[in-house]
């Protein structure tokens, strides 16, 4: 549905995005995954038209985002970080005159504008001016205008950034509803975000595509192997011993010790449950188990490996931690 | 078509939502009414005085020439330096402001559409001081007789000058997201090309002819007599075009640099 072919963009003498290629499938859920300033923004600006490329090309629904704007325009809903509203406008107001610039006219736009205002939950405020509306609000008017036409390709970028946990959900529910009749791409620099919606994921750090696969795809593919984390009541080298000795682990590392109690970290063969018998060897032998758990590598782990491999001292910058604890509170 | 009205329909609905109509409408009639009254009182006390003197060899003093006539002419235009730039400041400067460009821009709509129906509504709502300055100059034909001919030459004139400074304030709103910025180099510009047939007053060479004809008031001079000349249109539909067509050069830029 979009191909992304050899993308290169540059403002002057900086590169913002480089030689980026990638593909989605129609009705799939694309996250776009980078740290702020990566190119997400910048790609996505060029797929639906409101920059030029400096060098490659993008199809949309086989249209050439350059050669056949409006053609490609017609098939692209676009949700920019900020949703483009006029604030001095109701939400009906504005909602009919997004409709009628993307051609929608008469009985057929007044129900696309019923249709979307239920969609997107915001039918109770529709006659409310959008400037006296919640950020909350205001993002699900944005989302009801880029789906007025009904658009085979969305584009949303950071459509959770500034919401509160509980509209995140609201808002992450609404995109995974929309998989399927929409090709969906969505750029987020919160990890969680991409596990929970995407079916498959772009990751890109200046303005290179560094990673593509599925989440899980991901995951399992930079691990290469399993780490099982061991808390036990015992003598430490007696037990780091014992552990050794199990079939299907490699290695066995000591984390922490507090008095009695040691804590180990057992590297595992790849797709080799050895918990089990990890708990046997320790309970068998008369020590304590205190706790036994798996720790795979997660998708911080992983964006972290990915993006900081020649940048150290800006990926703490880059780790937002406000946007990380609205996320944590959404988990839980 | 459909889409230069939707966009014309837009900018008019926002003009009304903000105070800028209902202001620029105001200051308009302030000033205008302000002016009119004064050729007004001016021309009645003249005839008066002229009568008293006997009449002989006075001028044929008409309204048209004593109270219309500078009534467009002379002050007019300057009010329009200073309230045009109210109209155009917002155009671009504002959608940038907002981030609504972006949804313009990714609308299956062309960037000249979008011009047009920009320049539409901005002329629409300049096209009320029009009727308001008609409604000043109508009380003339209660109390007195002028000739109505000229008013359509006039008329036309006070349009195509306001056209020209709409089309340049509009492009000049496509360089910033401020819309003071906007006004104020949009005002310093339009007063440049207001005076630039000073230039007349001291030198007689080519290039100040040049700057004459470029100027915006020697072209206003005949339609205020109440004669379209056919250089005079020319020269404003040609401002005209060429604020939209660097209007659209500005727009195009704004891809390829974000």
């Amino acid at each position: 549905m979009i191909e992304v072919e050899n993308l290169t963009k540059r403002y002057g003498p900086t590169l913002a995005v480089s030689d980026v290629s990638f593909q989605v499938q129609k009705g799939e859920i694309l996250g776009f995954l980078g740290p702020n300033g990566a190119g997400k923004t910048t790609t996505m600006r060029i797929i639906t038209g409101f920059l030029s490329a400096s060098a490659g090309r993008v199809r949309v629904a086989g249209f050439d985002v350059a050669e056949a704007p409006l053609e490609a325009k017609k098939r692209v809903g676009y949700l920019p970080e900020n949703p483009p509203v006029y604030t001095d406008m109701t939400v009906n107001e504005y909602l009919a005159f997004v409709g009628r610039i993307k051609g929608l006219r008469g009985s057929e736009l007044k129900k696309r504008i019923g249709e979307v205002s239920e969609k997107c939950a915001v039918t109770d405020v529709q006659n409310r001016q959008i400037g006296k509306l919640s950020k909350g609000y205001r993002q699900r008017v944005g989302l009801a205008q880029a789906l007025i036409h009904n658009p085979d390709v969305l584009i949303l970028d950071e459509p959770t950034s500034g919401l509160d946990p509980k509209q995140i959900i609201e808002t992450r529910e609404l995109i995974k509803g929309l998989a399927g009749q929409h090709t969906v791409i969505l750029s987020t620099h919160i990890l969680p975000e991409v596990s929970k919606t995407c079916q498959r994921v772009v990751v890109i750090n200046k303005g290179t595509v560094v990673a593509v696969g599925a989440p899980d795809e991901l995951t399992a593919r930079l691990q290469g192997y399993g780490t099982v984390l061991v808390t036990a009541e015992g003598p430490a080298p007696e037990i780091m011993s014992k552990l050794q000795t199990v079939a299907g682990v490699n290695l066995v590392e000591p984390l922490d010790a507090v008095g009695a109690r040691v804590t180990l970290e057992v590297h595992t063969e790849k797709d080799h449950d050895v918990r089990a018998e990890l708990a046997r060897a320790v309970v068998e032998s008369g020590w304590g188990l205190l706790e036994l758990k798996t720790s795979g590598m997660s998708l911080e782990d992983i964006f972290l490996k990915l993006t900081t491999r020649d940048l150290t001292e800006e990926a703490a910058a880059q780790q937002e931690p406000p946007a990380a604890d609205g996320e944590s509170i959404a988990v839980n | 078509m459909r889409n230069i009205l939707a966009m014309a329909g837009k900018e008019i609905r926002s003009y009304f939502h903000s105070p800028i109509a209902y202001l620029v409408m105001a200051v308009y009639s302030v000033l205008c009414g302000f002016f009119f009254y004064s050729f007004t009182a001016t021309y009645v006390v003249q005839t008066f005085r002229m009568q008293a003197m006997g009449g002989a060899g006075m001028p044929n003093m008409t309204i048209n020439d004593y109270v219309i006539r500078p009534l467009f002419q002379g002050v007019l235009s300057i009010v329009l330096l200073l309230l045009i730039p109210m109209i155009t400041m917002r155009l671009y400067a504002e959608e940038k402001r907002s981030g609504t460009i972006e949804l313009l821009l990714t609308s299956p709509i062309t960037d000249l559409q979008i011009i047009l129906g920009k320049f539409l509504g901005a002329f629409l709502l300049f096209g009320t001081m029009i009727v308001i300055t008609f409604g000043f100059i109508g009380t003339l034909f209660i109390y007195g007789n002028p000739f109505a001919k000229p008013l359509i030459a006039q008329a036309l004139g006070f349009l195509l000058f306001g056209g020209a400074l709409l089309a340049l304030g509009m492009w000049i709103s496509t360089f910033t997201k401020n819309q003071i910025i906007a006004a104020v180099v949009s005002f310093s510009a339009f007063l440049l090309f207001y005076v630039l047939n000073w230039v007349t007053a001291y030198s007689n060479g080519a290039v100040s002819r040049v700057m004459a004809y470029m100027s915006l008031t020697t072209h206003f001079d005949a339609f205020a007599k109440g004669v379209v000349d056919l250089k005079d249109l020319v020269y404003y539909l040609s401002v005209i075009v060429l604020g939209i067509f660097l209007t659209a050069r500005s727009v195009e830029a704004l891809k390829g640099r974000a």
